[in-house]
Formats: C-alpha cells, structure tokens, sequence
C-alpha cells in the first residue's frame, strides 16, 4: 500500500501530515521524504540514519585512444552533453541526463560509463517508522532519478507513505506514479485553490484515487470545498488553524505530539483511505509507540 | 538594470504574498513569474493578457505500431522505464533522448516536439508582468523560467525600466537553479521552523554557489523568536544581509482572500514590516548603483 501525500501549494502541511500518519501507524509504516530539494520529514521524526548512498547518473567517460572522432555521439546527444569540435571531443556532464545513447550508438565503443553524483540516499528508522530521504547535491539540477531512487526502497511490506514535493511538475508525477491513494493537503485561500486545481488536473492521468486535507481550514474562504464538491473529491479531513500547531511545527514536533486531539481525526483518514481504495484490508487500529 | 528575484527554499512562507506587496510599493519595473510549476503571482496582480506564445521545451517518443515489431530493443536500452510491455511510450516517463529512435531497427520511432506550456506578457495595475504556465505534470520547466527571464528583460530595456522583479520557484532544483543564474541580488523569505532555517541554508548555498548577494527576510517572526533570532545569526553568518522580519497577520490572509496584496490594505503590522524591509532593499541596491 503506498499512499503520497502532496500539495501544489507548498507550505499547506504536506509534511506536517505526512509524518504524523507514519507515526501513528508505528511499525506498519515506513516513511519516504521524495521532497529531496528540501527534505523535512527528518527534521519532525528525528530518524537514526543506518545506511548512507551516493546517488549519480551515468554519464559518459570517452576512451580517447579508441575514438575515432566520428561525431556520431554529438549527433545523437540531445542535451548537448558530448561534441566533437575540431580533433577534440568534450563532454559536459552537468548536461547529462543519463540516457546512455552516446554509449550505445558510438560505433567504436570508445565511451564507457562514468558518473555524476545527483545526492545521497539515507535509510534508517524514527522509533518503529521505517524512514528513507533522499538529499540533492546543492547545485544540482535533476531531481526525478533521485526520487526514484528514493521509491526503490519501498517495502511492499509495509503501509508506505511518500512526502511529495510541492508543484504540478515532473517531480511530482515521479513520486506519485504507481501510489494506491493520493493525499492532497491544501489551504483555503486562492493560492491554495488555484494549486489544487493544477496538482489534480497534474495527477488525473494517473487515474489514482485522491482525497483532500484542508488544513488551516478556518483562514480563508469556502473556494476549495466548493471545488472539491464540485469534482466529487472526498474531503478527508478539515484541521483549523491552531497556533499550538504552529508553534510545535516550528520547534520540530508531530502534530500527534503538539495537538493530540487530531490522532481521532487522521486515523479517521485512513479509514476514508481504505474505502476509497480497492488495495486490500489495512490493520488501522491506533499503534502503540 | 536591475534583476531582483526573491526564493524561499520551503514553500509557503509568503514570497508571492512579499513579492506582490513589492510591486506595489516598487515605482518603475517589470514583473516576471518565475514560480512556472505552481505561478500564483497573476492571481493578487490581475494581469489582463496582451501577448500569449506556446512553450514548446521538449520532445517525446512515438511508436508506430503498424511498424513494431515488438523486437524489445529500445525496451531495453530505455534508461527511463518509458516504453511499456506493450510496445506504448508512457508520456510522463519518456525524457526525450531519442535512444530508442535510433535504435529501432524497424524505424518504428518516432521524435515529436510536445506542447509544454504558456507564456504572457501582460499588464498590470502594477506595470507590465511576463508570466507562464507550464502544464500540469510537464517538464522542462528551467527551460520555461530562462524564456520569462529574457521576455523580461527585453520588455525592461525597450520600456527602459530599471528593475526587474522576479519571483522564484520553492525548491533548490531545476526552476530555481534556472531564476538565480545571473540575478544581480536574491531575496530569501524564510519563517522561524527548523524547517524553514533548513531550506534557507541549503538555498542560501545555491546562491553563493553562484556568487550573487542575498538578503534574508524572516516572516512571522513571532511564530518563534527564538528560531527568528538563528535564522538571522546563521544569515549573517554566511553573508547575508538580514533585511527584517514580519510579524504574523491575519490582514495578509485577508487581503489574499480579496486576492490584494496586504500594503494596498492600509495600515496592518505587515505591512509596516514589509515597508520597512522594501526601503532598506532599496537603500542597498542603489547603494550598489553608486558603487
């Protein structure tokens, strides 16, 4: 079972609910930060890290003895990471994008397989969550095959809850592709309808079942519950705005930690998750931690 | 001229509501949206449309399938995971490489150029705005900042505007590499979480990684003041100018909902604060100019 909790809007409580959902799942859930331009969760569940990875992309190494200098590879790379200019060949590995063409087509075989290092892939475990992120290298540009990296370690043992990145782009298709349930966590203003209605027209494709969190939910107006019911979203659960909430995010604490009187409302969600999903049966009863 | 863009690192920590108000209080500019992913800018600045273009940042592939004949080939050397079991592209994985056009021994490949998104050049109650939007799920989307980044600028040099606000994407990733390259100074509006103090440090580094000047502004200070008072220690710390802090408030909820910036409210503890913060910045970067 995985379930990805994302947004549009970033700041709306993707983490906040994200983390807590894990927590209270205990040892059923393991819990992936796919937001790896800024990963938070481990600032919430405070995970022993066990295992740590460097993450890269192939990109080209060119044996200069073999080449022939034919171009062929420059012709073929559409990301202008190789070229031939002259009797020289250069290669521009930030460019890459990993694809392997250059290695396959060069007719010498002349280029091998180098790589370029995307970030790191950290595994380990907050108390009985089982928890994985992954970090990008500041500087770097591609995030999707970190993401993917990241959704490698999904035990298909456990109830997986993914932390999305914010936005409607290719990061965010990477991590919600091949969930059960997604989670949309918003906020009742106009910038939360309006990145609403493009996270929802972004994952619609995926025909995957979607429910909304509105969070903060006394703030702004009504546009989003009338968007919701208009669309047929389930609205799985209204959290308003409470500055204990705030307060408690801010020093690092799980909403089930500053604001206990929520645990009733998100295992209330699972339910909803489950009835809106035709994945088999989950075990919601609270865990004890 | 003056390219002034303002990131945050983790979302939701008010720079649309900051850059908004900074175009109201700023005299004589050009707005660019370069937040291309979720843009939210349009909605408090009301751009009516003057000059709308496609975006055309990517290829896919296509396979004929009265030509495949299911050799497996391309299936094979997809790094992607793009070609399905039944010999289909799946769009949203496909990266645009083209291995499997060329090596199909069928021909059966096709490359086609997609349709990734919209761009505008509008005007505002605030001035002329250059704005996008990239599809839902789409990608390319540094491709698209860089294009509102020139459209900008044009605009700026033909209506001889001395700056250029630009509001930046959340993140440290492609769109906010591609705001930030060649920017004269960035702004980082950050809030009093251990979230927010982490995401600033790491976009702080991009920045610095590209040597421009950056100023911080801590909103809703009082969320913590605690945190408020390390955000501005570690800042400073790495050479940022600490422009000010924001109070919480609900006036700046308020003026969303009404889809208004918060100054355009009269007087509110924001948008004292936000004032304050704007003539400092001011003060910097003509202090800059002289130099």
């Amino acid at each position: 079972m995985i379930i990805s909790v994302a947004s549009g809007k970033g700041g709306t409580g993707k983490t906040t609910i994200a983390t807590s959902l894990a927590a209270l799942l205990g040892s059923r859930a393991q819990l992936l930060d796919c937001d790896v331009e800024e990963p938070n969760c481990h600032i919430l569940m405070k995970p022993t890290l066990q295992t740590f990875e460097s993450i890269g992309v192939p990109v080209p190494i060119v044996d200069r003895d073999a080449c022939t200098l034919c171009g062929k590879c420059g012709e073929v790379c559409r990301f202008s990471a190789i070229v031939v200019i002259g009797d020289q060949i250069l290669t521009f590995p930030e460019m890459c994008h990993g694809c392997g063409g250059c290695m396959v087509l060069c007719p010498e075989k002349a280029i091998g397989e180098g790589s370029r290092e995307l970030g790191v892939r950290e595994t380990g475990f907050a108390g009985p969550v089982e928890f994985v992120h992954g970090r990008l290298r500041i500087g770097e540009a591609m995030s999707p095959p970190l993401i993917r990296a990241v959704k490698e370690k999904i035990n298909p043992e456990k109830i997986a809850i993914l932390d999305a990145p914010p936005g409607a782009s290719c990061p965010v298709i990477n991590t919600v592709t091949g969930s059960d349930f997604i989670i949309l966590v918003t906020e009742p203003t106009p910038f939360g309808l309006h990145d609403l209605q493009i996270a929802v027209e972004a994952i619609s494709p995926l025909t995957i079942p979607l429910g909304v969190i509105l969070n903060r939910s006394d703030v702004g107006d009504t546009e989003v519950e009338k968007f919701c019911a208009a669309k047929g979203i389930p609205l799985l659960a209204k959290i308003p705005h409470n500055r204990r909430i705030a307060e408690g995010y801010a020093q690092g604490n799980l909403l089930v930690t500053s604001a206990p009187e929520y645990i009733r409302l998100l295992l209330q969600v699972f339910k909803q998750v489950r009835e809106l999903t035709t994945i088999g049966e989950m075990d919601l009863k609270e865990q004890p931690s | 001229m003056k390219e002034l863009v303002i990131i945050s690192g983790k979302g939701g920590t008010g720079k649309t509501s900051i850059t908004a108000s900074f175009a109201f209080l700023a005299k004589d500019k050009v707005l660019a949206d370069c937040d291309v992913d979720a843009a939210d800018l349009h909605i408090l600045v009301h751009p009516r449309i003057l000059h709308e273009e496609e975006f055309r940042g990517g290829v896919k592939a296509v396979i004929d399938s009265d030509k495949c004949v299911q050799c497996g080939s391309c299936r094979e050397l997809c790094r992607f995971g793009a070609i399905s079991a039944e010999f289909e592209v799946t769009p949203l994985s496909c990266e645009g490489c083209g291995v499997c056009f060329h090596v199909c021994p069928e021909q059966a490949v096709s490359i086609e150029e997609g349709l990734n998104g919209r761009w505008f050049i509008s005007e505002t109650r605030f001035g002329p705005m250059v704005h996008a939007a990239l599809f839902p799920g789409e990608e390319n989307s540094g491709k698209l900042v860089a294009l509102v980044r020139n459209q900008a600028k044009v605009l700026a040099r033909q209506q001889d505007k001395p700056l250029i606000l630009v509001d930046g994407a959340p993140g440290v990733g492609c769109p906010v590499i591609s705001s930030v390259t060649g920017a004269d100074h960035v702004v980082i509006v950050t809030e009093p979480t251990l979230s927010g103090l982490h995401d600033m440090d790491r976009a702080m580094q991009l920045v610095k990684g590209f040597r421009i000047s950056i100023s911080v502004i801590v909103n809703k200070w009082d969320i913590n003041a605690e945190l408020s008072r390390q955000i501005e220690e570690l800042a400073a710390n790495r050479g940022a100018r600490v422009l000010g802090r924001i109070p919480y408030d609900a006036q700046v909820i308020k003026a969303l909902v009404q889809r208004r910036c918060v100054v355009e409210n009269g007087p509110s503890p924001a948008a004292t604060g936000i004032r304050e913060i704007w003539q400092r910045l001011v003060d910097d970067l003509s202090l800059e100019l002289r130099q």
